[in-house]
């Protein structure tokens, strides 16, 4: 009843800028579109010879993974490279806080490397908040998956590879299928979907893969994989974890696979057109039949190209967003 | 507000002035490439008027803009097109208006990133003066002196004029 | 401790307990150390000493059934000095120390050291609560007759659960041949497993680790149904669902002997509270929805619940300076009880008089005392300004726990003077 601090304003200037990059909620319709404006322009970088802006020239980029994926850091890594930052990569999961070294004494100490922007993979919901909220002003923030909470550059590639294939979100019917619960990126991207605009979002899982209340996230829940694929425009596939079968969450991966996995036979009940996701990597036989995967509906492969440019735009995005604050703040101290 | 400049008179010159200098340079197959957004439109009338071919490109240099640091990323950009090879070719720089010479220095960063081109000419409408860098024009329609309240600015496409204000 | 001697008269304060409310300025006269006189019987005769109350309300000085004093203990989190001191600053002339420190109060040895250090540095009455089984860990009973005998006045098993339901049932058993009262919190372990929150829309929408209402409500079921069945006297600590007052209110009303009690930050915050990620309201149990905190408020109007806890935890600031997941649970409450409590009181919610019931009263009423301005009570008061502003601060707060659940609003009600055994232990500093 007592409020505390709306968190949205963590990640935006006075003016509206993005300066952190944390969740895609409190985040309307023109940021997100912005962002995907921004990454077409980075995606004709990317067609260049020399891949490369000046942008972040000068400026140190640190990835800080609590939790080791060289696939994500490695996109991460080439955006900032192709921004001209230089590029410290710090996997903590192996040094650091395994020595009982806090996360607040980690940041004091990297902080003390002048860095200007952290990327932050942990398995805690909410870590890049707290870093957000205890850094040195002026550093930007970009999460790169928290825990379960969210992966906003993940699900707003995804976002680019639709409206690339779609041509915009009006209209469109998209399902996410399977472990909803422990996905952070299924929650970026409901969230990213109901922003831009799709007409219906669906989760297809079943109960034990669903968190609690999902449909006020903003989607439908369909328990049927047949019912769920009629009408879809786009459906995407979330990689089933081995160790789900550990907490009884599964009976198996068998079963899993025949009630929800997506086989040329359940493709074909969706629209023609529907284009088949995933964020990779892929269980071929779990999750996905070989067959889709590599058949002409899936777009799998060029997200990787995407992933490169929304990265980029997001970090040049929230580096202005904190050059634009530090600005107004040195005006206002000015005035003062 | 006042239009004291004759837009058709300026291409003219600029026209001309781009026929000799290709004629002097021995250049036949010149690439034309204009800047966001006045320098596309002046580029749009160039590539009619010199009767060529090939389309020209269309340069937007916010990702090489030497004030980031001080103004952040323009919100508004938009994807450079240049729908040719620019290694080893002959390429006019078209943009309407030069005065720092930092737009400049950003278009020709962003154009060797496309490849190593064999020569730039650069055309502007009109010169400001007021240079900071050692860039100029290899051909200029008119040159202005400014007072210091005065502000030129190109509006267009159709029709495109030159608008001069007072601050 | 001696008994002070001589007389006090509080004049000018409106007199409130649970009995009810002055409304007018009444007096109040202490003799040595105890209620002698009450209203106009209280204004004849002279006295050693003034209290001019004026503005101020005076009620019994506030007890608190679960509180954590840190010691022993490292030291890092607070200790009987520091917390017994928040404690007075907070209106409270009582607290029970839960036995959760470290090492655990399953020894008649450790219920010594803290009442042989709270006789020395606290202000305030320290009631040890034992641990009901050996380390908490819900294997084997502790020396529970043992225990009462050495001063402790209730035994639980802290936040944790007995989860072996027949260890659960012997303990019941055990404690009911010593008339010695239970005070157990809810919680089945496997249901609550690694969560952090409330298992619902916030936690949904943040990914974060639930808790969900059965992991409570199953828990009470088994502990209604073995409280019934042994006769136990069970009080049970921190409910937090509509779905628990339901359950309570039925078995009271099938004449079990069972008490409960509500921290206060669950009648003020709700799960909302998460949303930013803010580690401090990562409780146990945790805040849950709008629904249940009017349960909880209701339950407490209509006697189901007797007592509001503070539920005091206060902890170094690295303990709550991480992610929210891996912060250690609890919040610094118990300087904020009364100004919290009185918000809900401007707000309608509650009387001031049922404010003051569930904060003095009714918890006294679970270890077998009463807390009433009657002659013949203990002197232990509490005269507090309604009106006046109060802001937690690292400053203000005497707790070494700084995370105070509102500290970036002035909230209303400050205490003026803490009394025990009429004496003044705490007086506030203009």
């Amino acid at each position: 009843m007592i409020p505390n601090d709306p968190f949205p304003s963590l990640q935006l200037t006075a003016a509206g800028q993005l300066k952190h990059f944390l969740t895609l909620d409190g985040l309307d319709r023109a940021l997100l579109t912005d962002i995907l404006d921004t990454a077409d322009s980075f995606i004709e970088v990317g067609e260049r010879r020399i891949k490369k802006v000046p942008l972040l020239r000068g400026r140190t980029v640190v990835n800080l993974f609590f939790e080791s994926s060289t696939r994500t850091r490695s996109t991460f890594e080439l955006a900032a490279k192709r921004l001209s930052a230089d590029v410290l990569n710090l996997d903590i999961s192996t040094s650091a806080t395994s020595k009982g070294e806090s996360l607040s004494d980690t940041l004091l100490n990297l902080e003390a490397m002048a860095s200007d922007m952290f990327v932050v993979r942990h398995s805690q919901s909410g870590a890049p908040h707290f870093i957000a909220e205890s850094v040195t002003p002026g550093v930007a923030i970009i999460n790169a998956g928290d825990g379960r909470h969210a992966h906003p550059t993940q699900a707003m590639l995804d976002m680019l590879t639709i409206r690339q294939h779609k041509g915009g979100f009006e209209g469109l019917k998209v399902a996410i299928v399977g472990d909803i619960l422990h996905s952070r990126v299924a929650r970026s991207q409901i969230r990213a979907l109901n922003t831009l605009g799709a007409e219906e979002v669906r989760v297809i899982a079943p109960g034990t893969l669903l968190p609690t209340d999902v449909e006020a996230l903003g989607c439908r829940v369909e328990y049927d994989m047949a019912a769920g694929m009629k009408d879809l425009d786009v459906v995407i596939m979330l990689r089933l974890q081995k160790e789900r079968m550990e907490g009884a969450l599964l009976p198996s991966e068998r079963e899993f696979y025949r009630l929800y996995g997506l086989s040329q036979d359940k493709l074909a009940l969706a629209n023609p057109e529907c284009i088949v996701m995933h964020p990779g990597p892929i269980n071929r036989g779990v999750e996905i039949e070989s067959a889709v995967a590599d058949g002409p509906q899936s777009v799998i492969l060029n997200q990787v190209t995407n992933g490169i440019a929304v990265r980029m735009a997001v970090m040049s995005m929230a580096m202005s967003g904190q050059v634009a604050e530090r600005g107004q703040n040195q005006a206002a101290g000015e005035q003062a | 507000m006042t239009a004291l400049l004759n837009m058709d008179e300026l291409l003219d010159q600029l026209e001309a002035g781009v026929r000799k200098h290709l004629q002097d340079r021995q250049i036949e197959r010149p690439a034309l490439i204009g800047i966001r957004t006045g320098g596309v439109w002046i580029a749009d009338v160039l590539q009619k008027r010199l009767g060529l071919d090939e389309p020209y490109g269309e340069l937007d240099i916010s990702f090489y803009r030497d004030d980031f640091s001080r103004l952040g990323l323009n919100p508004r950009v938009k994807p450079s097109h240049l729908p040719f090879e620019t290694e080893d070719r002959d390429v006019i720089l078209v943009d309407d208006v030069i005065m720092s010479g930092r737009t400049i220095r950003a278009a020709m960063n962003e154009i060797f990133d496309y490849g190593r081109p064999a020569s730039i000419i650069l055309a502007t409408l009109i010169d400001l003066g007021n240079r900071e860098l050692p860039i100029h024009p290899d051909v200029v329609a008119q040159t202005l002196t400014l007072k210091e309240s005065q502000r030129v600015k190109l509006r267009g496409p159709d029709p495109l004029r030159i608008e001069m204000r007072e601050t | 401790m001696t008994q002070p001697q001589g007389t006090l008269r509080i004049i000018h304060g409106r007199l409130v307990d649970a009995r009810g409310d002055s409304g007018s300025p009444q007096t109040l006269l202490v003799r040595d150390g105890r209620i002698e006189a009450v209203g106009a019987d209280a204004e004849q005769g002279p006295a050693d000493r003034v209290l001019d109350a004026s503005g101020c309300v005076v009620t019994p000085g506030f007890f608190d059934l679960h509180c954590n004093l840190r010691e022993p203990g490292n030291g890092q989190k607070g200790n009987i000095a520091s917390e017994t001191l928040a404690a007075a600053h907070g209106g409270f002339t009582t607290v029970c120390a839960s036995p959760e420190t470290s090492p655990v109060n399953d020894s008649s040895a450790v219920t010594h050291v803290i009442l042989d250090v709270a006789a020395s540095r606290s202000p305030i009455r320290v009631l040890p609560v034992g641990a009901v089984t050996r380390g908490l860990a819900g294997d084997l009973l502790s020396d529970m007759a043992g225990l009462k005998k050495a001063g402790c006045v209730a035994l639980g098993n802290g936040a944790r659960p007995v989860a072996n339901a027949r260890v659960l049932r012997r303990c019941m058993a055990y404690a009911r041949t010593y008339d010695i009262p239970l005070m157990m919190t809810p919680i089945n372990e496997a249901l609550a497993a690694d969560g952090y929150a409330h298992d619902g829309l916030v936690a949904s929408r943040l990914g974060l680790l639930g808790i969900p209402e059965v992991a409570e409500t199953t828990a009470l079921m088994e502990l209604l149904l073995l409280a019934e069945e042994t006769g136990v006297r069970l009080h049970l600590a921190q409910l937090s669902s509509a779905r628990s007052v339901a359950m309570v209110a039925d078995a009271q009303a099938r004449g079990v002997a069972v008490t409960a009690d509500v921290a206060m930050h669950q009648l003020l915050f709700t799960e909302a509270a998460l949303a930013g990620f803010d580690s401090r309201f990562h409780v146990r149990p945790p805040l849950r929805t709008e629904a249940d905190r009017q349960a909880l408020l209701a339950g407490l109007r209509d006697g189901v619940i007797g007592a509001i806890v503070s539920q005091h935890q206060p902890h170094d600031s690295a303990a709550k300076q991480a992610p929210l997941g891996a912060t250690e649970p609890g919040l610094s409450t118990i300087e904020s009880v009364l100004p919290l409590g009185l918000r809900l009181v401007a707000d309608g919610q509650l009387t001031l008089s049922q404010l003051v019931a569930a904060l003095s009263h009714g918890p006294a009423a679970v270890v077998g005392e009463q807390a009433l301005l009657a002659p013949g009570q203990t002197a232990d008061l509490c005269v507090f300004d309604p009106r006046a502003p109060w802001q937690a601060s690292d400053h203000a707060l005497r707790s070494a726990g700084k995370h105070a659940p509102v500290r970036d609003q002035v909230l209303m009600g400050a205490v003026r003077y803490t009394l025990r055994e009429g004496q003044v232990v705490w007086q506030a500093v203009d």
